[in-house]
């Protein structure tokens, strides 16, 4: 039977693309969740108090994230209508900077909040020297407003992305077809656009909610552990309090709402593609005073909005605007590098602490173990993905769900499996690797699914070797996606912050667990550090999004 | 009545539409037959509303419509892939219209029972759209744009995605639903066929301009221009050399012939031949049979230099044939 047994190779060949995927996400995923399951629904965590507490942050970060969703939606919105219906200058340039924050680290975004309306930013410090004050007169970090604004800077691309893609598919005709019956702009706004729109908008909305709900760096740096929603007590608890118990209670309960929401997701994401096929785009330019206006004022809020933070922070980290304490009389204002220079220097001379700058190269390490990882794993994954079979059916998902995880639950697993104390270095890149595969899957999968088996035939019978096949066929094809997916990996690395702050030695810190503890300490020159690690951090990962936009195939990765 | 007066369009500074005039009688069903790109579709979104002409004046019964915004005009539009909305069935589609003009539940039942009926959907109402067949879809947009009852109906190439037989039956019965209604009709369309079947008077659009108009017969019988002789699939077309005011002189022989334009001896000119049966005024071509087609009922002879006939007898190739026909002068 020499048919059966080419499927019993096929099926071979399948699983052994599978064994290093598995096997690794089996140990550094899979026995930690469950470990986490069994830590948490113990009789001995299961207690009135605990679950009191579980209630209070479940119920605070439901909160939070509603709220920010709500404030999304209000700019997000008008933004999509903006980018669907118009033709403006500066249009795509405007489309990139709404999308630039998505990918940054959340480090960074803090460190951009903090250097605009913190208590050491532009507009305090301007404020203090043009009134006289002697404490900063807005109080932002610290604060649920801080929060909320962060996630709003986050996540308003996924709106625009989401529904100004639904709404530029939506068929012109429809409205006109409602026009020529008798509608009014308002009644086909309401009666035809809205209805067409609505699974595209819930769908945009439970993404952000999502993230809302998942956020830790943004709530920890800027608001401050009083704010504690699931994945910040989950840190307190475990770090802290060292009360890992309650701590997997949480990021069980963290673990059980990302499932519901992501599975509600993806059922509403596949009837927002069903809905409509593409079109051409039906976009005009403003005309009526109405519509300039509309284009004008919310040209001018996105770029003050999205711009603002980003130019605070690097501009920020070449500035002082401050006296550092024991240096009133030495110091000049103005332009500095100092804040650079700085990071060189170990200024506390003791073994433990290292010069700022060995962060750096700590991350970059970590960032090319990740790459090197990711890339190993997620190869055969794509692979095997790319011509999905039944086993691959039931394994697609299951490769996804450390993307429903958080970094901090990830963490907590690596640590309750590991220990806390026999951390080894070696934990954070591949925490690294477990939050980047799902991305570098995704970002290779239709890569390989595009190359059809036929090229490769059409090579072997013109005198191919397997190899030069592989050489001269799938390689010129997929080391593009290859590189972006490389790139990615790299800067997830880069900028990973939850479980990094879990597992990190504090004698191997990270380029965000540097910032975060220069933020955490007083003084101009540890704000001025934080301020240049972070621009540092920024100018890297913004020449990752770059590059990796410039690889991107065309029709490939949205959400 | 709806009346054109010097429509004129540009699209990025080229011009699409240009000088455009006609009238729209009571009852009437006008089609505007023309290739695609010709500015057909444009011509009936701005006589919508949907889009301001450049220049030149719509006008209901000698009102300007310039002021007039698009859900006012109460004229139906069906688009060429029907536009149904995808979040209401049938039932509230129909009915669509109505409600924007705030008519009672059970008026609107009335209505919809008697269009529904028109289309031969009645038993449809609560179906989804999305699950209708083409043709279906296609009556469901006919009722919604004749439930109102609009004083103009616009059909854009309205049979456009349906296969040949169904487009048959429709055509048809659409043509029964006009008669029946009254309601005036411009009717665009590519297909001559479905054109030729629905109007009652035709006007040919080439190169933004109406190059001709008339009855289907006389647009049939007398295409005036190379372009529309081509376009109507009259497809020998022979260049030819006035000799004198009768006598032509081509490439497959000398031929006398009539022409509605003067022409001075030695000006060129194009001549249609079409194959003709009974006449005495008849010429005959003299050919050698270059290629035989068997096409369903008969066969497509084709001779050398390129004329072709189509015959009911398969005629051997290399042989000599003589074929009656008449030659009509294209300027």
């Amino acid at each position: 039977m020499p048919l059966l047994r080419n499927m019993k190779t096929i099926f071979f060949r399948r699983i052994l693309l599978w064994l290093a995927p598995l096997i690794f996400l089996g140990v550094f995923f899979f026995y930690p969740f469950l470990r986490i399951l069994a830590f948490g629904l113990s009789f001995e965590t299961l207690k009135a108090n605990n679950l009191q507490l579980a209630f209070h942050v479940l119920f605070f970060t439901f909160y939070q994230a509603s709220l920010s969703t709500l404030l999304t939606l209000l700019i997000g919105l008008p933004s999509a209508y903006l980018f669907a219906r118009f033709d403006f200058h500066g249009k795509s340039l405007l489309r990139a900077l709404t999308t630039v924050p998505f990918m940054l680290p959340t480090v960074v975004v803090a460190a951009g909040f903090n250097a605009l309306l913190g208590p050491r930013g532009w507009i305090n410090l301007t404020f203090m020297h043009l009134f006289a004050l002697n404490s900063p007169p807005i109080q932002f970090v610290g604060t649920l407003g801080a929060i909320l604004l962060a996630h709003v800077f986050y996540n308003t691309t996924i709106v625009i992305r989401i529904v100004s893609n639904a709404l530029s598919r939506l068929d012109p005709k429809l409205e006109q077809a409602a026009r020529s019956l008798g509608a009014n702009e308002r009644r086909v706004w309401w009666n035809v656009t809205l209805p067409l729109l609505r699974p595209s908008i819930f769908a945009a909305s439970l993404l952000v909610f999502l993230f809302d709900f998942t956020s830790f760096g943004v709530i920890l740096l800027l608001g401050g552990p009083t704010f504690a929603t699931l994945e910040v007590e989950i840190y307190i608890q475990a770090l802290q309090m060292l009360n890992l118990p309650v701590a997997a209670l949480l990021a069980f309960i963290q673990l059980l709402c990302t499932l519901v929401f992501s599975i509600l997701y993806t059922r509403l994401s596949t009837r927002v593609t069903i809905q409509s096929a593409p079109r051409s785009p039906y976009q005009h330019k403003a005309n009526a005073t109405k519509e300039k206006a509309f284009v004008f004022v919310l040209c001018i809020l996105l770029l003050t909005f999205f711009i603002l933070p980003m130019l605070a922070l690097p501009l920020r980290s070449i500035s002082r605007l401050q006296a550092d304490r024991g240096q009133q009389t030495q110091v000049h204002y103005g332009l500095t590098t100092d804040y650079y220079t700085e990071l060189f220097i170990n200024r506390r001379n003791t073994l433990f602490y290292v010069p700022p700058i060995n962060a750096t190269l700590n991350s970059l390490g970590y960032a090319c173990a990740t790459v090197i990882l990711s890339l190993l794993l997620g190869f055969p994954a794509a692979s095997a993905l790319a011509k999905p079979g039944r086993l691959e059916k039931i394994l697609d998902p299951v490769l996804i769900l450390p993307l429903g995880a958080s970094a901090v639950t990830l963490a907590l697993g690596f640590i309750i499996v590991f220990g806390r104390l026999l951390i080894s270095p070696w934990l954070v890149p591949l925490a690294h690797t477990l939050v980047a595969l799902p991305f570098v899957i995704r970002t290779l999968q239709p890569a390989i699914a595009s190359i059809p088996d036929r090229l490769r035939q059409a090579a072997t019978t013109l005198g191919a070797s397997p190899l030069r096949v592989w050489q001269n066929v799938d390689w010129p094809i997929l080391s593009r996606a290859t590189l972006s997916a490389a790139t990615f990996a790299f800067t997830i690395s880069l900028g990973e912050f939850g479980a990094t702050l879990l597992l990190a030695r504090p004698d191997y810190p990270t380029i965000p667990i540097a910032i975060y503890n220069f933020l955490s300490q007083p003084g101009d020159l540890n704000y001025g550090q934080a301020m240049a690690m972070a621009t540092l951090l920024m100018a890297l990962t913004t020449a990752g999004i770059l590059f990796i936009e410039k690889q991107r195939l065309p029709g490939m990765g949205e959400f | 009545m709806l009346e054109i007066r010097g429509i004129y369009k540009a699209y990025e500074a080229q011009p699409l539409l240009q000088s455009i005039s006609f009238l729209v009688g009571t009852g009437e069903t006008i089609c505007l037959l023309g290739p695609s790109g010709s500015g057909k579709s444009t011509l009936l979104r701005m006589i919508a509303g949907l889009e301001p002409p450049d220049a030149g004046q719509i006008l209901w019964d000698g009102n300007d419509l310039a002021s007039t915004p698009p859900h006012l005009r109460d004229f139906g539009l069906v688009f060429q892939d029907y536009a149904l909305f995808p979040h209401l069935d049938v039932f509230d589609n129909a009915a669509f219209g109505l409600r924007m003009k705030n008519w009672k539940s059970d008026e609107v039942k009335t209505r919809l029972a008697e269009v529904l009926d028109l289309v031969n959907l009645r038993g449809f109402e609560h179906r989804k759209v999305t699950d209708l067949s083409g043709g279906e879809q296609q009556r469901v947009a006919l009722a919604r744009a004749l439930a109102p009852h609009p004083r103009l109906l616009m059909f854009d190439e309205p049979l456009g995605a349906l296969d040949r037989a169904l487009r048959e039956d429709l055509l048809n019965e659409l043509r029964g639903i006009l008669h029946r209604t009254q309601i005036p009709a411009i009717y665009v369309t590519h297909d001559q066929d479905e054109a030729f079947t629905i109007a009652d008077r035709v006007l040919l659009l080439h190169d933004g301009q109406i190059t001709q108009e008339g009855t289907p017969a006389d647009v049939w019988s007398k295409p005036n221009s190379v372009w529309a002789a081509q376009f109507l699939g009259l497809g020998n077309i022979i260049e030819g050399k006035i000799i004198n005011g009768k006598k032509v002189e081509t490439k497959v022989g000398n031929f006398s012939m009539k022409c509605r334009h003067k022409h001075q001896a030695g000006e060129k000119v194009h001549l249609l031949v079409r194959p003709l049966e009974t006449s005495n005024e008849a010429n005959q071509i003299r050919g050698r049979v270059a290629d035989v087609v068997f096409q369903q009922d008969r066969f497509k002879v084709t001779l050398d230099g390129g004329l072709y006939f189509y015959l009911k007898d398969k005629p051997k190739v290399g042989q000599m044939l003589e074929i009656k026909v008449k030659l009509e002068c294209l300027q």
